[in-house]
């Protein structure tokens, strides 16, 4: 590889940790002039705005909470593993010296915090060996407040009366979201996943939060769900930072996969308002962010 | 727009309602998990100066060392207070705490503790780290920072016009607790009619 793999990752890092992608601000800002004017839900977005711009001006991480960190390689076939997972540990433990990352890897048996986010299957990387010729990374940080709103359904609940369809994916959805208030740093970016076994439910959700902002399912049933749902959260009046308002959510984006006939999971992976990922690809030795 | 700063009355904390937006100023204190574990189980002397009718910040910041080691806050919001639940009450009676910030908002047994200690809950606006750290002025010092680590050490902070609202006062008012039961209530319709 002629490029600087390490050096070309900490630059995904500081990009996601510190610049708040357009369309997302956008999408705040929408908000904002739909809360009433002088409430705490308007305040709590206008806020957020000056906070996104103080960050992107001086490459300080959003948020403290520079979240748990999650990476995807999808990489061409003969080139090896190792590489990425030396170069991202490296990259990873320098982001964290020059402050785009908290320390946030701990030691579950000790409670030692590792104090360069490196550890146990920390970062977190999924390797894919793909056909194209060239390699994508992905990274997800993952804050830990609103990961502790996420949650998994096992379908019937007869608590929601939700049976095995989209209606009662719809109504568990409502209970997650309902359940967070504010805690999960509202408004939030709902991810959802139908299907597969516990694990591969909760990973599928976690990835929908790749989609952009506006990016319908391709399904039209999951589409309109999609739409329907971001109305049915608005409506409980959550608000931003469950002050009470307009705006619960930001985005709901539904991905489904087959199941087992016995189960039927859906998971809901929540997201505070502070999307922190990013998107690099490497071809012929040059580096794109997206 | 009220101002507030540390230490704080008790007659003052009276006077302050739910839904009141405040700017704080002076010496406050981070502590969050393992901090709040320690100050109920070891109770330790040396945070009293520190806590008396002050007010404890649920964060955990990024800190970076200036070349003369002194600190400075780079990023510095708010985390979730509910995980203080079990220990919060506690704490504030016991170190004679004014105020609590955070988000999120917290359960019954704080608030009862609020209003036992002359207290209120004051909510940050979340995920605003970049922003909060400008309010700190001063990094005054940092305690237990080798045994807790750097986002659970007790940060003692100089704050100035730090805009936070009062979500929990001290007579028994949550927003908190108003906004949960009417977007039950809301989401109790919507299953019923889907």
């Amino acid at each position: 590889m002629g490029i600087n793999l390490k050096d070309s990752i900490v630059e995904l890092i500081r990009r996601s940790s510190t610049d708040y992608p357009k369309d997302w601000e956008n999408a705040i800002r929408k908000a904002a002039e739909n809360e009433e004017a002088g409430s705490s839900a308007s305040v709590a977005l206008n806020t957020i705005l000056e906070n996104i711009a103080l960050a992107r001006k001086n490459s300080y991480p959003m948020c403290q909470d520079t979240g748990f960190i999650n990476i995807y390689v999808d990489y061409p076939f003969g080139e090896r593993e190792s590489t990425y997972t030396e170069a991202i540990n490296a990259a990873v433990i320098e982001a964290t010296k020059r402050q785009y990352l908290r320390p946030n890897a701990v030691d579950s048996l000790t409670g030692k915090n590792s104090e360069n986010n490196t550890g146990v299957n920390a970062p977190a990387i999924t390797f894919h060996q793909w056909d194209n010729d060239y390699a994508r990374i992905r990274l997800l940080q993952k804050g830990g407040g609103c990961e502790n709103c996420s949650a998994q359904y096992r379908i019937p609940d007869t608590t929601l009366g939700a049976g095995r369809d989209l209606k009662g994916v719809r109504k568990v959805v409502i209970d997650a979201v309902n359940k967070a208030q504010g805690q999960g740093c509202a408004p939030g970016i709902i991810g959802v996943a139908v299907g597969g076994d516990r694990a591969a439910c909760a990973k599928l959700a976690k990835e929908q939060l790749f989609r952009k902002f506006g990016e319908r399912s391709a399904d039209t049933s999951l589409a309109e769900l999609e739409k329907t749902l971001l109305t049915d959260l608005n409506s409980l009046g959550i608000g931003p930072m469950g002050f009470g308002g307009n705006t619960t959510a930001l985005e709901v984006f539904i991905g489904t996969q087959h199941r087992h006939p016995a189960t039927y999971y859906v998971s809901v992976a929540y997201d505070c308002w502070a999307y922190r990922n990013g998107t690099m690809t490497i071809k012929n030795d040059e580096v794109t962010y997206a | 727009m009220l101002k507030l700063t540390t230490p704080i009355s008790a007659e003052t904390i009276n006077s302050l309602n739910a839904g009141d937006r405040v700017l704080l100023s002076g010496r406050i204190i981070t502590a969050r998990d393992a901090a709040h574990k320690l100050m109920v189980e070891k109770r330790p002397d040396f945070l009293r100066p520190y806590l008396k009718e002050s007010v404890i910040y649920h964060c955990g910041p990024i800190v970076s060392k200036n070349e003369d080691g002194t600190w400075k806050f780079v990023s510095a919001g708010p985390t979730t207070s509910s995980r203080e639940e079990p220990y919060e009450a506690d704490v504030m009676e016991e170190y004679n705490v004014r105020g609590i910030i955070g988000k999120g908002g917290m359960g019954q047994k704080t608030m009862d503790g609020l209003t036992k200690s002359g207290a209120v809950y004051l909510h940050a606006i979340g995920g605003s780290g970049a922003l909060t750290a400008q309010r700190v002025k001063k990094v005054e010092t940092v305690l237990m920072l080798e045994e807790l680590g750097s986002p659970e050490a007790f940060w003692v902070i100089e704050v100035e016009d730090f805009p936070l609202v009062v979500t929990m006062d001290s007579k028994g008012k949550s927003l908190h607790k108003e906004v949960a039961e009417r977007s039950d209530k809301r989401a109790k319709e919507l299953l019923a009619s889907i």
